[in-house]
């Protein structure tokens, strides 16, 4: 296990910042595991910090395969994390609104090109990536359409489904799209939760990304398939959105991974003052719930729900 | 006559609203004069509040229809945020919205429906509270040919032609601007702060496009138009960013000419007393950017020059 810094800054008052990097054998460089990236990744970080144990114990154990390097970058943001705000702590941008990055720019744009420097050359990516919206996902690797993905190596993560969607002009500056342009085959790995950890799902996580590993021939471990289906490619238009039709407080009453069928209820909305069901919302369709918001009110029209409608 | 762009209902006893003025005589063209899309940006707070003032001083000049939107993020505005609260989203990345998207999604649709058709929409921006910029109207080069002409009869300091950049496709400007709907973006000024003449000045060069485009039947004091500083291309903008954190102190102001080799201000070191770096002009120019927030990290931009 090689400890490298990658990145560093000073800061006015703080402890300087500082990126980095845990590498597992020697040779070309093959894998490359990003972590947490905003201030609220704590289920990014959790499986960042298990991935680099349990490497740490392959190479020990002489799992790796000879020839390859596999590197895990645990937090790209520990500024943030530290005093729990999402984004950057002076200027509140986002890091991964910045990439590929640029050297002579600002800080934040600093921060993506030296961290993009060190993670461009690998030939797989994956980043432990969290959803704009609050709420839980149901495990799954995405891929944006951009010509260079490959949707097949996303299938070696045994996750019941792939999702791959069209880039949109925000994408752009996401690590996934340039890594992808930068010939990296690009993962974004949504391990469920976000500011909580989920340990079942940080376990689904670990094993998904080991199943990968021993899938492209990086380690060498036996590795349970049991369960393990062909996954199913998902794109957008067969996630079927739930919106809530009115505000006020939501209560959800089925969460994501369940299967349920049409006109089954999904959450009720309850008057913050009267305490009466303002509505009930019910599965259009019959699926499994891909995502599910989990915060306790709502707006009208947030949305409450993704549906696999297959 | 005032009218909701669009309202929902938000989790307990509220209403979320976008609100316009509609100024009309019920013929002619339209200007529609936006701001508050960033929450902490208040210079065009003043802006329309000129400008209403001065149709309801005289009605009679009016001679199309004036659309003020004063507030197009207003829970940021009332509470102080950049972004949208509660979504931490910057408004101007997600244009122009889904009528089926989610609140701020759908948000973003009906602002752009209702300003899409105008002749001219000025979307009003005040930098942000870390950056103080003098009065200026920014055109990605694929528009200035139609925009420049335009942002001419504003008499405004500087017209910044810049390059396109794909993620800039989502702001209001851009969707606008792709779909018809001629969008000048005006910056000046200093987030969190109200700059009372060049809140004028931008409402006089307004006033003159106005008269223009026979909006308004008075033009305003020729002397007060001025000419603009219209930049060549791309690469003719020096930036300043700082080479080491901490505490960025200067004396100069922007709007000033700078020679090569002058000092901006200074990095210092409250702790130590010592100067971390001298910030130093890399050319000759016109200093139209200068930060003003003084904290800063390494990267921070410090100020843009204009190559003259
Ligand atoms: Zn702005």
């Amino acid at each position: 296990m090689k400890i490298q810094t990658i990145f560093h800054m000073s800061s006015p008052y703080r402890d300087d910042f500082r990126i980095k990097a845990y590498t597992f054998g020697e040779g070309e460089k093959t894998l490359c595991i990003v972590g947490s990236m905003r201030g609220d990744e704590i289920q990014q970080q959790f499986v960042a910090s298990q991935m680099v144990a349990l490497m740490k114990k392959a190479e020990e154990e002489n799992q790796i395969m000879p020839g390859i390097s596999i590197s895990i970058i645990p937090s790209v943001n520990p500024f943030s994390i530290n005093i729990e705000k999402r984004f950057w702590a002076l200027d509140n941008t986002d890091i991964n609104r910045m990439f590929p990055g640029y050297d002579q720019g600002e800080t934040t744009q600093r921060i993506a090109a030296g961290l993009f420097e060190f993670i461009k050359d690998f030939k797989f990516g994956i980043q432990l990536a969290s959803y704009y919206l609050p709420g839980n996902f149901l495990p799954h690797v995405r891929m944006i359409h951009t010509g260079f993905e490959d949707v097949n190596d996303a299938k070696y993560f045994g996750f019941p489904y792939v999702g791959i969607r069209e880039p949109e002009p925000f994408d752009t500056v996401l690590l996934n799209y340039n890594w992808q342009i930068w010939n990296t085959q690009a993962f974004s790995l949504y391990s469920g939760t976000t500011d909580v950890i989920d340990h079942k799902m940080a376990q689904g996580a670990i094993e998904a990304i080991s199943r990968f590993m021993v899938k492209k021939n990086m380690l060498s471990l036996t590795i349970e398939n049991e369960g393990v289906q062909e996954p199913i490619v998902i794109e957008g238009k067969q996630l079927i959105p739930i919106q809530a039709p009115h505000a006020g407080i939501l209560i959800i009453e089925k969460e994501a991974g369940q299967v349920v069928k049409k006109d089954e209820v999904l959450a009720r909305i309850v008057h913050p003052y009267e305490g009466r069901d303002v509505c009930e919302i019910k599965s259009p369709v019959s699926g499994t719930i891909f995502f599910a918001r989990n915060k306790s009110i709502t707006f009208q029209n947030t949305l409450l729900f993704r549906i696999i409608n297959l | 006559m005032i009218q909701n762009v669009t309202a929902l209902e938000m989790p307990i006893d509220e209403e979320f609203r976008i609100v316009k003025n509609h100024l009309t005589n019920g013929k002619g063209k339209r200007i529609c004069i936006v701001t508050g899309t960033h929450g902490d940006e208040l210079e065009g707070q003043y802006v329309c509040y000129l400008i209403a003032k001065m149709v309801n001083e005289h009605p009679e000049k009016l001679k199309g229809t004036i659309d003020i939107y004063p507030a197009l993020n207003p829970l940021g505005i009332d509470s102080m945020q950049r972004g949208v609260p509660a979504f931490d989203l910057d408004m101007n990345r997600i244009f122009p919205g889904n009528s089926r998207g989610s609140m701020i999604e759908k948000v973003a649709h009906d602002i752009y429906t209702d300003l899409s058709g105008a002749d001219m929409v000025i979307d009003i921006h005040a930098s942000n509270i870390f950056l103080r910029e003098i009065p200026q109207v920014r055109i990605s080069e694929m528009t200035a040919e139609t925009l420049v002409p335009y942002a001419k009869l504003m008499g405004i300091d500087f017209i910044w032609i810049h390059q396109a950049a794909t993620v800039l496709e989502s702001t209001l400007a851009h969707s606008l601007n792709s779909t018809g709907t001629p969008c000048l973006v005006a910056e000046m000024g200093v987030g969190g702060r109200i700059s009372h003449s060049m809140c004028q000045h931008l409402v006089d060069g307004i006033q003159n496009l106005m008269f223009s485009m026979g909006i308004w039947d008075e033009a305003p004091d020729p002397s007060k138009i001025k000419e603009s500083i219209v930049s060549k291309n791309g690469d003719s903008v020096a930036f300043l960013n700082a080479k080491i954190s901490g505490v960025f102190v200067t004396e100069i102001h922007n709007d000033t000419t700078i020679k090569k080799g002058q000092s901006i201000g200074q990095i210092i070191s409250p702790l130590t007393g010592k100067i971390l770096d001298d910030v130093i002009a890399p050319c000759d120019g016109l200093l139209f950017t200068i930060r003003a927030y003084p904290m800063v990290y390494e990267g921070s931009l410090l100020g843009r020059i204009y190559k003259l």
